[in-house]
């Protein structure tokens, strides 16, 4: 077992106190950046209402949004089993004390624990490396934005158009529901499982990080440009806000395949990070999976 | 930007015009589901309903409210997603003549009709501005039928400057959602 400076449950409710009650900076600045160019009136009106909201969230140490999400957690670097168990104990005492809104329950029954656990929850994927730390990250995820994931298996020959085309309607089609303006996420290839949790994935990345590809990155910069174009706007009203970023990770497929997958990321994309070494816990609120 | 007083009749929103900014001060209720149906319900059944659902202004929202000493204070109150509501909000207008619905996302053809028959009009709340909206609520009572528990429950609010709420169906049938939706550019 590790000796850790700090208790992995207290480090949870401390990610999930910093995720939910203050905004990335990287996502803060996207806001003010798009307030500045954003011409219609009511469109403004909006953005600057989120961004007093945001102020307001830290300011008085309270959750941003009333849909306080699910937690999905990664856990890279060196670790153990146990730590899953000691996830669940954080975010247990997390609901309790920061409040969090119980929205876990049975997809049948629909019965509530009132703790945000249950079975399956919550999601913690392991990346295990030969890091010498231990990094816990937490990414907040509400229904509205959630409920408008897609996947698509594409043909090969639909291409990188197909792709865009597929993203640019998911993001469309969704409206206001997953309260734009926000971060669409992008899968490209692997399975069909893996590539929706790359979408996911990509959310946790900071909006000024450099995916390395420059393929990758002429197709986020264009679906940016395309989809703020779109008059969508805030909240489906109209403007030229609909996205702050557009993050993609991709994977080989299969040759028969192009798995194409859109995880949207509301304006509250809430995230946080925590690097645990023997004698130091430094947070964040971004990471590089 | 437009001040708006509760009560408020009939003309008061025949006035308000797609795209309007408003902030609302006075009495507003809450509802969610659970509400539509039990108020639709007894309504059907000739059972009486709690006060102040006539000519009100509903909100669509289920907040997380606390005890305070022997009353109650809203932690966080944004809009919950109004297409829920889609099915049964139409009978709610017309039995209740609603004056105003706060909520987000918008709502279907069929309540738009309902709207301009009564005079009625849907302000779309900025989602996710929980902890604003909530700080414009100066007053609690309720719950009503709290049997349903602390979201769909009815809650009475009396809130100050609420806002900005963006006028998104007026009382003319017209959506600033179906506007912006069928004028999408979708070229790529
Ligand atoms: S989509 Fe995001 S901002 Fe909107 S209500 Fe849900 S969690 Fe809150």
């Amino acid at each position: 077992m590790i000796k850790l400076p700090e208790p992995v449950d207290q480090i949870v409710v401390n990610l999930l106190k910093a995720a939910n009650t203050k905004l990335p900076q990287d996502v803060g600045w996207a806001l003010e950046a798009a307030a500045g160019w954003e011409n219609d009136p009511m469109a403004r009106t909006q953005l600057g209402a989120i961004m007093d909201n945001v102020k307001k969230a830290e300011s008085l140490g309270r959750p941003m949004c009333q849909d306080t999400g699910i937690p999905i957690f990664y856990v890279k670097g060196r670790f153990d089993s146990s730590i899953g168990a000691e996830i669940r104990k954080g975010l247990k005492k997390a609901t309790e004390i920061i409040p969090l809104r119980p929205n876990t329950v049975d997809p049948l029954t629909r019965r509530n624990p009132g703790d945000n656990l249950g079975k399956g929850m919550p999601v913690i994927h392991y990346i295990p490396t030969d890091d010498v730390f231990t990094e816990i990250s937490v990414l907040v995820k509400g229904a509205g934005s959630e409920n408008m994931t897609r996947l698509a298996m594409l043909n090969p020959s639909d291409g990188i158009e197909g792709v865009k085309r597929f993203v640019a309607d998911s993001v469309l089609d969704a409206g206001g529901r997953p309260c734009p303006p926000g971060i669409v996420g992008v899968g490209i290839g692997g399975t069909a499982d893996e590539c929706v949790s790359m979408a996911k994935e990509a959310l946790m990345s900071p909006l000024d990080s450099d995916n390395g590809d420059p393929v990758l990155k002429e197709l986020e910069e264009d679906l940016f440009v395309r989809l703020n174009s779109s008059g969508l706007g805030p909240m489906g009203l109209g403007g030229s806000t609909t996205v702050l970023g557009v993050k993609i990770r991709s994977a080989y497929c299969h040759t028969a395949s192009l798995p194409v997958a859109v995880n949207i990321g509301c304006w509250a994309t809430r995230r946080a990070v925590a690097r645990i070494t023997d004698n130091n816990v430094e947070y964040g609120q971004g990471a590089e999976l | 930007m437009i001040e708006l007083r509760t009560p408020f009749g009939e003309d008061a929103v025949r006035k308000l015009k797609l795209g309007d900014t408003v902030y609302l001060t006075g009495d507003i209720i809450t509802g969610r589901d659970g509400m539509h149906e039990r108020a639709i319900e007894n309504v059907r059944q000739n059972r009486p309903v709690p006060e102040g659902i006539e000519e009100s202004v509903l909100y669509h929202c289920g907040p997380i409210v606390a005890r305070d000493g022997n009353g109650w204070r809203v932690v966080a109150a944004g809009p919950t997603t109004s297409a829920r509501m889609n099915s049964s909000e139409p009978e709610m207008i017309r039995k209740f003549r609603i004056r105003a619905i706060i909520g987000k996302g918008g709502m279907s053809a069929e309540v738009g009709e309902a709207m301009s028959e009564t005079g009625c009009v849907y302000l779309a709340a900025v989602g996710g501005a929980a902890v604003s909206l909530a700080e414009s609520i100066i007053g609690v009572r309720g719950p009503e039928w709290s049997d349903l528990g602390m979201a769909e429950a009815m809650w009475r609010f009396e809130v100050e400057a609420m806002g900005p709420l963006i006028v998104a169906m007026d009382s003319e049938g017209n959506s600033l959602y179906e506007n912006v939706m069928s004028g999408l550019i979708r070229d790529i």
